[in-house]
C-alpha cells in the first residue's frame, strides 16, 4: 500500500497543472488522425528535459493515458480510428454517431475507458512482480499463437459473411508483407520507392477508414445534404453511468482481455480492442445488435484498449524489456533521468515511480471528466453537412498520414489503399478485418519464422510449438474460437429456414 | 507537432531570410532512419540541444524520423532527396549504412554522403541468462564446438551492429553458431535471452549495461578493442582469446549528402563536434548510460574508409 504515501506528490500545483495540459493535451493529439499515443509520448520527452523527473514522468503518464482514450473521439465522430487501438470503437461508436447518439457514445467510451484503464493501473500497484514472471512466461511460440487467435476474429469480425471477412483479411495479410524484410533480408514487393519501409500502420489506417467516407460522401453531391439533417440527441450522464455498469459482460470481457494483452511483450494494445470486440459479440445473448449501434461494442472496446495501458508498463519497469513502441519511448524517459528499470525499482526510487503510476490514476479521472464535457460538444459533428464534413475528413487524412513521419510516400499509400477501399467495400468487404490482417501478418510471420529457427536447434518446428501447457492452452482457444463462430454461423442459417 | 511548427517556421524564414547572411540563417533539420524514442533518437535529441546557443550553430536542430527497414528507408531519402545546402542533415550509424550498402539493394555507399561528426560508440555484447552455465566467451565456444549448429543466440536484425558481430565471433572462434535476428530489434533479442528462449546474445552495451543492473542477465564478453567504462570488469572478446575487432560498434554521428558546399561543411565540421562536447550533453548522455565518442570530420572519413575494408572482407560470399 505503499503508493498511498506519494499521493501528496501529486496534489502540488505545478504537477497537478501538468496533469490537467497533459490530459488536455492528450485527449486533442489522440483525437487527431495520425498523432499516435507513441508519436504524442515521444514528442513530449524532449520537455521533460528540464524538468524534474517526477514532473516528467507526471506528463508522460498523462499523456500516455489520454492519447488511448482520445482517439476514440475521431473513431466514433468521424470513423477515423486514432491509433490501431480504437479500430473496434468504430465499428458500433460510428453508427451510433450517424443516429445522432454520438454523445452517448462518447460519454460510454469515456466511462469504460475510465473503469478499464483504473483497473489496469491497480494491476500494476498491486501485482507488477507476479505479472512480470507471467509476461516471461509468453515466449515465441505463444506470441505466434496469439496472432492466429487475432486471425479466428477477423471472419467473425463484421456482420457480413465470413469468407469476405477472411479474404479481406488474406489482403491485409499480403500488404503486410510489402517492404524490406529484416530476418531473411530481402526486399518483397518493392514497386515503389515509397514502399521501401513497408506499408506504414497509420498512414493505412486513415486511408482504409476515411477515404471510402470522403469519396461516398462527395458522391452524394450538395443538394442531398439538407435532408439529412440528424438530429443530435442529449444524454445525461447519469444514464450513461447506468448504462456502463448495466452491461457488466461487456465490460468485464473488455477490461479482463484488455490487462491479459497489455501485458504480453510484442503484442501491445493494437489487437485488444478488437478481441474483447469479438468476444464480447460472442457471449452476448444480442449478437445481431453488434454493428448497427449497440452500446456493448463501445464498452468492450473501449475498456480493453485503456486497462492494457497500466500491465504494459509491467515487463519495462520489472525486465526493462519495452514491450510497446510505446514503452520503448517512455524507457527513454527514465533514462534521461538517471533511473533504470529493473526489479529494484520501487525499492530504489519510490519517489519517482510512485506519483508516476498514482498521476496514471488521477489522470485517468481527470480524462473522463474533460471527455464527457467534449463529448456534448462534439456529438454536434454530425450535424455538419456532408460537404463539408468530406472536405474536413480529407483534409485531416491527408495531415495525419503525412504527419507520422513527414512523408509524401505515406500519402500516396493513404491515398491508394482508401481508393482500394472504396470499390471493396462496394462488393461487401470491409476494413476492420483487412487492418487486424496488417496487423497480425507481421507478428504471426517473424515469431514462426524466428521459431522454427530456434526449433531447428531443438526438437523440430512441430515439437516448438505444440508441446507445453501454453501452447496446448493457445491451440484450444485457436479450435474454439473457429468452432463458436462455425457453430454460430450453422444456427443463423437454420433460423433462416 | 512541434516538428511541424519547426517546419512552417523553417519555411516562414526561408522567405524572408537576407540573402547575405550567413550559414546557418534558419533552423536545420537532422533526419534519423529510426523511430522517436528509439536509442538513436534519443541520443540525437540529447545530443543536439545546445545548438541553440549563440557560440554553435546559433539555430536550433529540428530531428525528423524516417524509420523502415533497418535505416534504409531514411538513407534512401537522405542520399536522393534531401537538400544539399546545409539545412538537412542526417544522422548515421556505423556499421550498419555500410554493411547494408555492400550486401546490396539501396541507393547509397560512404560516398552519398559527407560525414560531419562522431557523438556516441555503443559496442556489442554477448550476453546470457543471469542462470546461464556459461561464464566466459570460452565455455560458449566450447559449447558451440560440441554442438554445431545447436547455441540459439539472438540480435537486432541482419546487416546491423550485432549481426557483424555475431559473424565475427563465430568466424574467430570457428565455430557454427545459430543467430536468430529478431523483428522487435535489440529489446526483442534481450527478451529472447532473459526468457531463456535462446542460449546467448549479441546486444547493445548500453542496453546490456542496464539489463544487468536489473539483474536479468551475465555480461561475457565485450566486441571493441578496449574494455568499456560502463563495465570495467568485463573483458573484451581479444583478451578472450578471441580476435574480433571494433568493427561492430555502433558509431553515430551526423552527415550532410554529397555535394552540400565546402564552406557550410567547414562551419559544421568546425561547431558540431564542439556541441557534442558541450557538458549538458554529456551529463545527459552520462545519465542514461550512452557511451560517449566525439570523433571529428577527419577522424570519422578515416574510421570510415577502414569500415568499408573491413566489412567488405566479413561479408564476402554471405
Amino acid at each position: 500500500m505503499d503508493f498511498i504515501f506519494y499521493f501528496g506528490e501529486v496534489f502540488t500545483l505545478t504537477s497537478m497543472l501538468l496533469l490537467i495540459g497533459g490530459t488536455i493535451g492528450g485527449l486533442i493529439m489522440g483525437a487527431t488522425p495520425g498523432l499516435s499515443p507513441t508519436m504524442t509520448v515521444a514528442l513530449l520527452i524532449p520537455f521533460t528535459f528540464n524538468m524534474t523527473p517526477v514532473h516528467g514522468l507526471i506528463l508522460l503518464g498523462a499523456a500516455y493515458t489520454s492519447t488511448v482514450a482520445g482517439g476514440a473521439v475521431s473513431a466514433i465522430l468521424l470513423k477515423i480510428p486514432g491509433a490501431p487501438a480504437n479500430i473496434a470503437t468504430t465499428l458500433d461508436g460510428h453508427t451510433m454517431a450517424k443516429k445522432g447518439e454520438g454523445a452517448k457514445a462518447l460519454q460510454l467510451s469515456f466511462i469504460s475507458s475510465l473503469i478499464g484503464g483504473l483497473f489496469g493501473v491497480f494491476l500494476l500497484i498491486f501485482l507488477t512482480p507476479e505479472l512480470a514472471k507471467l509476461a516471461n512466461e509468453f515466449k515465441t511460440p505463444h506470441v505466434f499463437w496469439l496472432a492466429i487467435i487475432g486471425v479466428t476474429v477477423i471472419g467473425s469480425l463484421e456482420a457480413g459473411s465470413v469468407v469476405k471477412g477472411l479474404l479481406s483479411g488474406c489482403i491485409g495479410m499480403w500488404l503486410a508483407t510489402i517492404g524490406f524484410d529484416d530476418i531473411q533480408g530481402v526486399k518483397r514487393f518493392v514497386f515503389h520507392p515509397a514502399l521501401g519501409g513497408g506499408v506504414n500502420i497509420i498512414p493505412a489506417l486513415i486511408g482504409l477508414f476515411a477515404i471510402p467516407q470522403v469519396i461516398t460522401m462527395f458522391s452524394k453531391g450538395r443538394f442531398q445534404t439538407d435532408m439529412e439533417q440528424i438530429q443530435v440527441k442529449k444524454h445525461p450522464i447519469a444514464a450513461a453511468f447506468r448504462e456502463v455498469f448495466s452491461r457488466k459482460r461487456a465490460l468485464a470481457i473488455g477490461t479482463g482481455i484488455g490487462s491479459i494483452i497489455g501485458l504480453i511483450p510484442g503484442v501491445g494494445g493494437q489487437i485488444a480492442g478488437l478481441l474483447a470486440y469479438d468476444q464480447a459479440k460472442k457471449f452476448s445473448p444480442e449478437k445481431a445488435k453488434f454493428g448497427t449501434g449497440h452500446s456493448e461494442g463501445v464498452i468492450a472496446a473501449e475498456s480493453a484498449n485503456n486497462a492494457m495501458v497500466g500491465p504494459s508498463l509491467v515487463p519495462l519497469l520489472i525486465l526493462s524489456i519495452p514491450g510497446s513502441p510505446t514503452a520503448a519511448v517512455l524507457l527513454g524517459g527514465l533514462v534521461i533521468h538517471g533511473i533504470f528499470p529493473g526489479p529494484n525499482l520501487f525499492i530504489e526510487y519510490p519517489e519517482v515511480i510512485w506519483p508516476f503510476i498514482n498521476s496514471m490514476l488521477i489522470g485517468q479521472i481527470l480524462m473522463c471528466i474533460f471527455g464527457i464535457y467534449i463529448a456534448s460538444l462534439a456529438a454536434r459533428v454530425a450535424q455538419v453537412p456532408q460537404s463539408v464534413m468530406a472536405a474536413v475528413v480529407l483534409g485531416l487524412a491527408l495531415f495525419g498520414s503525412y504527419a507520422v513521419q513527414q512523408s509524401m510516400g505515406d500519402v500516396y499509400v493513404m491515398a491508394v489503399l482508401g481508393t482500394m477501399m472504396y470499390f471493396l467495400e462496394r462488393f461487401g468487404f470491409s476494413a476492420a478485418p483487412l487492418v487486424l490482417g496488417l496487423i497480425l501478418g507481421p507478428i504471426a510471420e517473424s515469431n514462426f519464422v524466428s521459431g522454427s529457427l530456434m526449433a531447428s536447434a531443438q526438437d523440430g518446428t512441430f515439437a516448438f510449438f505444440f508441446t507445453g501447457g501454453l501452447n496446448i492452452l493457445l491451440v484450444s482457444i485457436v479450435v474454439l474460437s473457429i468452432g463458436l463462430s462455425l457453430w454460430s454461423e450453422i444456427t443463423a442459417k437454420e433460423t433462416e429456414r | 507537432m512541434k516538428k511541424i511548427i519547426a517546419a512552417l517556421a523553417i519555411s516562414l524564414m526561408g522567405m524572408s531570410g537576407a540573402a547575405q547572411a550567413e550559414y546557418p540563417e534558419r533552423p536545420v533539420l537532422l533526419m534519423i532512419p529510426y523511430g522517436a524514442g528509439g536509442a538513436t533518437d534519443f541520443q540525437a535529441r540529447i545530443a543536439t540541444i545546445p545548438a541553440g546557443n549563440e557560440d554553435m550553430l546559433g539555430m536550433p536542430v529540428a530531428i525528423i524520423n524516417k524509420p523502415g527497414a533497418g535505416g534504409r528507408v531514411g538513407w534512401n531519402w537522405f542520399a536522393n532527396e534531401a537538400d544539399n545546402d546545409g539545412y538537412t542533415m542526417g544522422g548515421y550509424n556505423v556499421p550498419h549504412f555500410i554493411a547494408q550498402s555492400i550486401k546490396g539493394g539501396v541507393d547509397y555507399s560512404t560516398d552519398s554522403f559527407e560525414p560531419i561528426a562522431n557523438w556516441g560508440s555503443d559496442p556489442a555484447v554477448f550476453v546470457v541468462g543471469k542462470d546461464s552455465a556459461f561464464n566466459s566467451m570460452a565455455d560458449v565456444v566450447a559449447f558451440a564446438k560440441a554442438n554445431p549448429g545447436k547455441l540459439t543466440f539472438s540480435g537486432a536484425g541482419l546487416f546491423v551492429g550485432h549481426h557483424i558481430a555475431a559473424l565475427q565471433i563465430e568466424k574467430a572462434a570457428g565455430v557454427k553458431m545459430l543467430y536468430i535476428p529478431n523483428k522487435s530489434g535489440g529489446a526483442g533479442a534481450m527478451k529472447a535471452v532473459v526468457s531463456g528462449e535462446v542460449l546467448g546474445g549479441v546486444n547493445n552495451l548500453s542496453d546490456a549495461f542496464r539489463a544487468q543492473a536489473a539483474g536479468t542477465i551475465k555480461i561475457l564478453g565485450v566486441a571493441d578493442l578496449e574494455r568499456n567504462a560502463f563495465l570495467p570488469d568485463v573483458p573484451t572478446m581479444m583478451e578472450q582469446g578471441l580476435d574480433v575487432d571494433d568493427t561492430s560498434v555502433n558509431f553515430r554521428g551526423v552527415m550532410v549528402p554529397k555535394g552540400t558546399p565546402q564552406a557550410v561543411i567547414d562551419k559544421l565540421a568546425a561547431t558540431v563536434p564542439a556541441m557534442f562536447a558541450h557538458k549538458r550533453v554529456a551529463q545527459k548522455m552520462k545519465a542514461g548510460g550512452s557511451p560517449m565518442k566525439i570523433m571529428n570530420r577527419d577522424e570519422v572519413l578515416a574510421m570510415w574508409a577502414k569500415r568499408q575494408v573491413t566489412l567488405e572482407a566479413l561479408l564476402k560470399g554471405l
